[in-house]
């Protein structure tokens, strides 16, 4: 057991290796969720039920939950894959966690922007700063800048991806502490719906395209990360010789 | 070479020097001191000009700016705390050092927090009077910014060790110190309105408290793997 974990280990850590799994695997999980996401959407949009309190406008949930919850996750992947990568000294993890932080900003600045929306007609304000998690989103957008500040600005990669891995993972710690300061107001938010005790509180033509939906970003997101792990990879071996090899075979068809 | 010594000096005794050290260039250099705070006291100064000078207004808005013009002033002197060192070479040498480096950490952080958290934490009384405080008031905005700013100058250590020796560092260090900083700026502001309106306000200065004991056990560890990824 240990041993195979030992082997699985330095496989992982070569980036040949890698650079071929993730093209493999990239179309695999950015398909089916592609087509998930079509689907969700469109029985989000057209079938589900109209809610019976907030009308139609419910329906930006199918956008806004994915992108919060994936802006979390691409968070702690980073944060982990960071932690990894200090811990052991695996150069791939940083890749990881280097294409992990343009793609969670996206998602936490389309969570604003989907909750603003959302907020706006619902709650009447755009952005209530006394909740926690409007706060929390908008601490892990700003993280989110600073650790991309912190990688542009030191030119050695090798330096550039350990102090942003500190940087990460102090920053986890930062978002709970922010979520709790704030969680003393009152909030505006509703509590767990989809995890409550005794089953989902949703109507079932509602949860599914959400379902759907999640996975769906999930899964998109998982290839769009190999994708950019990919192409991370490239520029960070292009000194390297299989990456010359390969360059000049293609090359040579073209 | 008669100073060598054979056996490596006790942690309290290196704390001390640490400080004892940064707190003799401070003195040599009062103007690292002076400008933080001048700039602390010009920003209070300036929202008065800038939203009206209505006593209701500034009472309302008092803990707020003060909180934020003590934040803009801590970071403000977070800079210089190890460029200086960078500069003349003795960060190496604490680097190089046998003693422990987070402990070298906190005293450095130690002797800027004695430099430029205490001296705005005994500064703020005369603004708040000028926002109109209230004495009992004044004494728990003294107290969240006693708290406070030893979380600021902590946090700014990491701040300041992952950003030592870049070009860009200045407007770095806010980007990333400014997002850790918030907890500490919804606690301390929001304390003093509670004094304010004679509400319970110890829960958040609990808080507060709370979040300094934990960074001043983790932030020096942090700063100090930070230091040495930074210069390797």
């Amino acid at each position: 057991m240990w041993n195979y974990l030992y082997r699985l280990f330095h496989r992982f850590a070569s980036p040949p290796h890698v650079y071929r799994l993730a093209g493999r695997l990239s179309p695999w999980l950015a398909v089916p969720g592609l087509i998930l996401i079509l689907a969700g959407t469109w029985k989000g949009l057209f079938v589900a039920p109209t809610d019976y309190q907030q009308g139609d406008a419910f329906r930006i949930i199918y956008v806004h939950v994915p992108s919060a919850y994936l802006s979390q996750m691409a968070y702690m992947i980073m944060a982990t894959a960071g932690g990894i990568g200090l811990i052991w000294r695996m150069k791939l993890a940083h890749a990881v966690a280097a294409s992990a932080a343009p793609l969670g900003a996206g998602f936490a600045f389309l969570t604003l922007a989907t909750g603003a929306i959302w907020g706006k007609p619902m709650w009447g304000t755009w952005f209530e700063w006394a909740d926690p998690r409007m706060m929390s989103a908008l601490v892990l957008l700003f993280l989110y800048f600073g650790y991309m500040a912190l990688r542009s600005a030191i030119d050695d990669t090798a330096k550039a991806d350990k102090a942003s891995a500190v940087l990460a993972l102090v920053g986890v710690v930062n978002v709970f502490i922010v979520r709790y300061s704030v969680e003393w107001w009152s909030s505006l938010h509703q509590g767990q719906t989809i995890l409550a005790e005794g089953g989902p509180r949703m109507s079932e033509g509602m949860l599914a395209p959400l379902l759907m939906n999640l996975l769906g970003f999930t899964l998109l997101f998982g290839g769009w990360l190999l994708r950019r792990v990919r192409t991370e990879v490239l520029f960070r071996e292009r000194r390297t010789g299989w990456v010359r090899k390969m360059v000049s075979a293609d090359g040579a068809h073209a | 070479m008669s100073t060598f010594q054979p056996r490596p000096a006790g942690l309290v005794a290196t704390f001390l020097a640490t400080t004892r050290r940064d707190l003799l260039l401070a003195l040599k250099r009062p103007s690292d001191v002076l400008n933080p705070l001048a700039f602390f006291a010009m920003v209070c100064t300036l929202f008065p000009l800038a939203v009206g000078p209505s006593r209701e207004q500034l009472a309302f808005s008092g803990p707020g700016v003060l909180w934020v013009a003590a934040l803009l002033a801590t970071l403000l002197s977070l800079n210089s705390l190890f460029v200086a060192d960078l500069e003349d070479g003795s960060l190496e040498q604490l680097l190089l050092s046998p003693q422990p480096l987070p402990l070298l950490v906190l005293g450095k952080v130690f002797a800027h927090w004695l430099t430029n958290g205490v001296p705005l934490v005994l500064v703020s009384p005369l603004l708040a009077i000028s926002y109109q405080m209230p004495g009992n008031v004044i004494g728990v905005l003294m107290l969240t910014l006693f708290l406070g700013t030893i979380i600021l100058s902590l946090l700014g250590g990491i701040g300041a060790a992952l950003t030592v020796g870049l070009h860009r560092g200045s407007a770095l260090l806010s980007l990333l110190v400014l997002p850790l900083a918030m907890p500490v700026l919804i606690l301390g502001p929001n304390s003093v309105s509670l004094a304010a309106g004679n509400e319970l306000y110890s829960p958040g200065l609990w808080a507060l408290a709370a979040y300094a004991v934990g960074a001043l056990s983790l932030a020096p560890f942090v700063a100090a793997a930070a230091l040495r990824i930074t210069n390797e």
